[in-house]
């Protein structure tokens, strides 16, 4: 089933922090700022991963989080894509051969899109969003569950 | 009633697809309303429609440790229960369609249900963030409820006492009968001061900003509604959205059921055209005074000061209302 016009008009973010260095998180909430204004999008910050279509995964993964980023990917409803927000995320960034990091973000879950920058603008970040959509088609195309 | 059984469900179609057209536009309104008082763009007016259908979309998660069929039916008793209002309301001055068969104490009871229903879901939804939201809405219920029943109640007694024998419980009469040119200057003062209580919870009924705290996005993850998703949240969208034309249409049925077509002295279809024209805006100014405004101007408040509000001085406010307007029966 194809997705729905209306679905890349409504995206619901949920803000994982990993173990960022708030840099990125400082970003996304610029993001949504009057500003930016991500909401003229119809893109809306959610309080719990159930709610969300996309996961904005901010830090690399710390040890700690690396069981609960895992969860809030199962407990995210399908069809849901993961954005990873900042150096750090996407490939370790200066935290890469740290003893109490795991490894970027795209080790532990699947990851749609790469948003880089130390932090990222927040212009790259709602540009992440509006293409996290046009992945989710493109795998639904190839018949990949998202 | 007069009315045929093709007719009436015919009518209820109209009135239960109309309603939910309405509250969505109104909840779109609200939205961009919001944005533009914050300096931004705000997202477009069909926002809360493609929102429901993404909702629609997604999958409808089920926690494990959630009580199945507790927590799939909650969603549909709400929206049942917001749904039903709609035909106890006299929108645009028409006669209710089931004006006959309930009045103002079925629809306080009725108004109840939907935040019943999310607390039941709440509960049932296994969650520790949902059990929060469910409590703090059941505190809440507690607070608002009072006020509200003094201010349903005192206007239909001082409405009794001036039309002995009629059913001044029935919504219809309280809306023929506006009690403002009614009543004394004393009972114009208690009336001003119960339409006051009734707009302070407003926003608590609806459980809006100030007084979004069962679903505190920021501190207990959405709260009640934190498990649910896909189309089951869709459901409690809508009827959010239908209990804020609900609730407006009641303050407008209550203090302002005045029409235009007599003053115009248009009769007919387009008399009734200018009067649902108008009933429209009556219902958006009050949407506008009790909810957006005040979502934009005020932070969330605590449960305790939530509480202690309606408990003392909103309850104060209303039960001076009904004080005076008692005094104004026997004045």
């Amino acid at each position: 089933m194809a997705l729905p016009r209306s679905f890349k008009k409504a995206l619901w973010v949920f803000h994982v922090a990993t173990g960022s260095c708030n840099g990125c998180d400082i970003e996304i909430i610029a993001a949504l700022t009057p500003r930016y204004d991500a909401e003229r999008f119809g893109i809306m910050l959610t309080g719990t991963p159930r709610h969300a279509d996309v996961l904005l995964v901010t830090g690399p993964v710390t040890k700690p989080m690396l069981p609960r980023l895992k969860r809030i990917y199962d407990q995210t409803p399908d069809p849901k894509a993961v954005i990873v927000v900042g150096g750090c995320g996407c490939t370790g960034g200066v935290f890469y051969e740290s003893y109490n990091v795991v490894g970027p973000v795209d080790e532990v879950i699947p990851v749609d899109i790469y948003v880089p920058g130390c932090p990222c603008r927040p212009e790259a970040i709602i540009d992440g969003v509006v293409k996290a959509v046009t992945k989710l088609e493109t795998l639904e195309k190839a018949g990949v569950s998202g | 009633m007069s009315v045929t059984i093709a007719q009436a469900v015919w009518q209820g179609l109209v009135i239960l697809f109309g309603g939910t057209l309405l509250g969505m536009f109104y909840k779109g309104l609200d939205r961009k309303l919001a944005a533009q008082m914050q300096g931004r763009i705000g997202p477009p007016l069909r926002q809360p429609f493609f929102d429901v259908v993404k909702l629609m979309v997604k999958e409808n998660v089920v926690p494990d440790h959630a009580v199945g069929w507790l927590y799939n039916l909650m969603p549909l008793v709400s929206l049942a229960s917001v749904a039903t209002l709609l035909f106890y309301l006299p929108l645009g001055g028409y006669t209710p369609l089931l004006g006959g068969y309930g009045d103002l104490i079925l629809i306080l009871y009725l108004l109840a249900v939907p935040s019943l229903a999310m607390v039941v879901g709440g509960f049932a939804a296994g969650s520790p963030f949902a059990t929060v939201g469910a409590q703090r809405e059941m505190v809440m219920m507690m607070a608002y409820e009072f006020p509200l029943a003094i201010t349903f109640l005192s206007i239909a007694w001082r409405l009794s006492a001036i039309l002995p024998g009629q059913p001044v419980f029935s919504l219809t009469v309280l809306a023929a009968n506006p009690l403002w040119g009614l009543v004394g200057p004393i009972g114009f003062i208690g009336l001003l001061l119960l339409f006051f209580a009734l707009l302070i919870v407003t926003p608590a009924e609806l459980a809006k900003i100030p007084f979004d705290i069962p679903e505190a996005e920021t501190e207990i993850a959405g709260g009640i509604l934190a498990e649910y998703s896909g189309r089951n949240l869709a459901m409690f969208y809508l009827g959010d959205a239908i209990k804020m034309v609900v609730m407006s249409s009641l303050m407008v049925a209550l203090f302002f059921p005045y029409g235009l077509a007599n003053v115009f002295n248009v009769a007919g279809v387009w008399g009734g055209v200018i009067d649902v024209a108008f009933f429209l805006v009556k219902v958006f100014a009050v949407i506008f005074v009790a909810v957006i405004a005040v979502r934009v101007g005020f932070a969330r408040l605590k449960i305790g000061q939530v509480t202690r509000m309606f408990w003392l001085p909103v309850t104060g406010v209303a039960l001076l209302g009904m004080l005076l307007l008692t005094l104004d029966r026997f004045v």
